[in-house]
């Protein structure tokens, strides 16, 4: 039995069998992969530039753990996390900011993690859906997504969990959004409206919306 | 993307100082220019992070306004109690651009600098006289459903993208900059931007090596402030026209007001034309649709975007018509 890395969600874990042998080389070659920059392998990020690409030591917090990376200068955040330390949770959909599917928590707050630079992070925490469940113990939001299938192929299902985690901290700290009537208003009532102008920029082309919604106000204790 | 050597600067001095040299760039927020340099639109060989610099808080100033540094997050400056309060069209405007992930990474100096979305800029295989000069306009005779009906020359018909920036426009806020010798300017935000004219490709009135530290907001206009964003989709879409208005009225009768728009022009544009046509009007449909004449005086289309025009007016017909009701 292949020990599981906490990192990796269940369906992504490495399926070859595993020896003692294998153990000490995927240790070694993880050790290797994680110190050269291997931005080269991320489709569409890199061209055959004459240049030397610039090396960039990186230590960032991920789902609680440290990790020390020397990378590529131009390496992404997503890159990073997909490429270099195989969280292939945060799915790459444009990866020019306009889907969402990208979406990582860093220091809690939600950006796009194809719209920034790893190096931009040293020394800061990021979420990623892989940190999410305790265990077996789903996140509120990952459990309310599968309780009303707020996805149908799941591409950016990730995305949209941590967008949604990220949307209900913003609401709790009463930030408004553009159909928030009244500006001066400290609360934030969560209406259909407020969640959908706030979810804006996860798409998911299977139109899961309307269950994404639902999933959404379950999670964050709204009346439905 | 292009290779390119990453720093850290330590103070804002040295970030200018460190950007003088052609291909030098300040990296902030990155939502823009890490798009661009993905296409090799952009093509920075060195780039200068700012980001740990104290340039993040918004302060309170001794005449009333609001300090804004230049690092302070799009969803952080909407979100400021003072800024939904008194300056309620700055917080509207600021919710209507982008996404919630993006405002959360965007900076106040990084949406005043943003590049403009034209199709052709963004396509490196078209001619485009803002990327590469003397190459042509694809845009004129192209897909331009989008671009600029005002300001706009035969060499560049793009459009400033930012909604925030038509705020800050109709507020009258300072640009304050600093060089790498510590020299400081305030630059009004109407000289901020230029438009294309011959040149394109200059966008700014900042120097090599000048860089945006903060913006003030002037103490707010007396009046209503609103602002009205047309675009195609309901969220997370560009402006076609938008609108930021301070109208202060009573019993009808107009005494000043304020208009900014975006979606139209190279810059955010305001018409103190319109503003003049407005100030001691009564307020009614005469009055309203001799404010828009006044906006739209030099209004010339280029085919796509020829619907902009009555757009404009039914926009500005619209709001100011919300605004002065009662």
């Amino acid at each position: 039995m292949a020990e599981q890395d906490p990192h990796i969600a269940p369906d992504e874990q490495p399926t070859f069998e595993v020896t003692r042998r294998t153990v000490i080389e995927t240790g070694t070659t993880a050790l290797l992969l994680t110190a050269l920059p291997r931005a080269a392998f991320a489709a569409s990020t890199v061209d055959d530039d004459a240049t030397l690409p610039a090396a960039a030591s990186v230590e960032l917090r991920i789902n609680g753990h440290l990790h020390s990376l020397t990378l590529d200068s131009r390496t992404t955040l997503l890159d990073a996390l997909r490429e270099h330390l195989a969280l292939t949770g945060s799915k790459k959909g444009c990866d020019h900011g306009q889907c969402g599917a990208c979406t990582v928590l860093i220091e809690g707050r939600r950006i796009n993690s194809c719209l920034t630079l790893a190096v931009m992070h040293d020394g800061q925490s990021v979420t990623t859906v892989e940190g999410l469940a305790l265990g077996d113990d789903l996140h509120p939001v990952q459990a309310a997504f599968v309780e009303h299938d707020g996805f149908q192929c799941g591409y950016c299902t990730s995305g949209q969990i941590c967008s949604a985690i990220g949307m209900l901290a913003e609401s709790q700290l009463g930030m408004p959004s553009y159909v928030t009537e009244d500006l001066a208003q400290v609360a934030v009532e969560l209406t259909d409206a407020e969640i959908r102008e706030r979810m804006s920029g996860n798409i998911c082309r299977c139109a899961a919306y309307p269950n994404i919604v639902a999933a959404i106000k379950q999670a964050g204790g709204i009346p439905t | 993307m292009k290779a390119f050597t990453y720093q850290r600067a330590e103070t804002a001095e040295h970030a200018a100082a460190a950007v003088v040299g052609p291909g030098a760039k300040i990296i902030a927020g990155g939502t823009n220019l890490l798009d661009l340099m993905k296409l090799q639109v952009e093509t920075p060989s060195k780039l200068v992070d700012i980001n740990r610099l104290s340039l993040d808080k918004i302060e309170d100033t001794a005449g009333g306004g609001l300090r804004i540094g230049t690092l302070v997050r799009n969803s952080d400056l909407a979100a400021d109690q003072r800024v939904r309060r008194r300056y309620g069209v700055l917080s509207r405007a600021l919710l209507a651009g982008a996404s919630a992930q993006l405002r959360n990474k965007a900076t106040t100096g990084g949406n005043l600098l943003q590049r403009t979305r034209c199709y052709y800029f963004y396509d490196v295989t078209k001619p485009c006289n803002k990327r590469s000069p003397g190459s042509g306009c694809a845009a004129l005779a192209g897909f331009n459903r989008i671009h600029a009906i005002l300001g706009a020359s035969e060499h560049c018909i793009a459009t400033h993208p930012s909604d925030m920036a038509v705020a800050m426009r109709a507020l009258d806020a300072k640009v304050e900059t600093v060089d790498g010798e510590g020299l400081i300017r305030i630059i009004p935000i109407e000289e901020l931007h230029r438009l294309p004219g011959k040149t394109p490709e200059i966008e700014t009135s900042l120097k090599p090596g000048e860089i945006i530290t903060s913006v003030t907001l002037p103490p707010p206009p007396p009046g209503v402030q609103v602002y009205r964003k047309v675009r195609d989709r309901a969220s997370y879409a560009f402006a076609l026209v938008s609108v930021a208005a301070i109208v202060d009225s009573m019993h009808g009768k107009i005494r000043s007001a304020r208009l900014a728009f975006g979606g139209l022009a190279p810059k955010p544009w305001r018409s103190p034309r319109a503003e003049q046509v407005l100030a001691g009007a009564s307020a009614n449909t005469t009055t309203f649709n001799a404010a828009a004449d006044a906006v739209l005086e030099s209004a010339r289309g280029f085919g796509g975007n020829d619907f902009k025009i009555p757009l404009t007016r039914r926009t500005l017909h619209s709001v100011l018509t919300e605004m002065t009701r009662a």
